[in-house]
């Protein structure tokens, strides 16, 4: 469940990330680099526990199921506040240094 | 156990050359290339050290967010020796076979996956200036 939240966070991020290239105010493609290599190093994770489970590792028990799903959300939400964080102290669009001082009317 | 130290390891590695090898980057050459394959645009090639940065990034966000499972499920904790398993020789063995499998696996893997997206952008890089170079053979 964990491998399966961050596989759809990269692609959902991914194809956000590819509609509005070559633009990337929003830098979305930080949220694409951190969603690609959680997954992949799950997948290694999920090889290894199949490798020693067997057809096993497919059917969890419905309480492990659900931890892992809460786990895989959480590890989504934290991935969108390091972005949200990167976003606002990298402030592409200016919109915090305007917040901050304020333009002298002339 | 602690499997993403071994990519937190590599990532503070790429990091750092990535670093070292901008500083000594010479501004890229400008090459002619179609996007399209009908106009020729010239663009300058992407560094070396900007491709270092995708592996490196991606390296750091699967390790940070694979720390936070650890955190989760108790083997990462906030006080000495931080590593759970790092409290008993016996739990300490399991935890470095774990890291010389699993989290070498990662590592591997992460890194197979970049040299397969350098492998690529290089043969995108070529194609598009050979259609130029075709574009502006044609129309001379």
């Amino acid at each position: 469940m964990t491998l399966l939240s961050s596989v759809f966070a990269a692609v959902i991020c991914t194809v956000i990330w590819y509609k509005n290239a070559p633009k990337s105010e929003m830098k979305v493609g930080i949220l694409c680099w951190m969603y690609w290599g959680a997954s992949l190093m799950w997948l290694i994770d999920a090889v290894f526990e199949y490798a020693e489970l067997g057809a096993e590792y497919f059917t969890p028990a419905p309480g492990d199921m659900l931890n892992d799903f809460f786990l895989g959300l959480s590890v989504v939400a934290l991935g969108l506040v390091i972005w949200l964080v990167i976003l606002l102290v990298k402030d592409p669009k200016g919109v915090i240094k305007e917040a901050i001082f304020k333009k002298k009317e002339k | 156990m602690a499997c993403f130290l071994v990519s937190a390891a590599e990532a503070v590695v790429t990091t750092i050359a990535a670093k070292a090898i901008e500083k000594k980057e010479k501004e890229q050459p400008e090459l002619k290339i179609s996007f399209d394959g009908t106009t020729v645009e010239t663009v300058s090639k992407i560094p070396f050290s900007r491709k270092l940065k995708w592996l490196s990034r991606m390296l750091w966000g699967g390790s940070v967010l694979l720390m936070f499972e650890h955190i989760w499920h108790g083997e990462v904790v906030p006080f000495f020796p931080f590593l759970t398993a790092a409290g008993n020789p016996e739990d300490a063995a399991e935890m470095l076979h774990e890291m010389a499998t699993v989290g070498v696996c990662m590592a591997l893997l992460v890194t197979a996956v970049w040299l397969g997206m350098v492998i690529v952008s290089a043969a995108i890089e070529k194609r598009a200036v050979k259609e130029a170079k075709k574009l502006a053979s044609s129309e001379n």
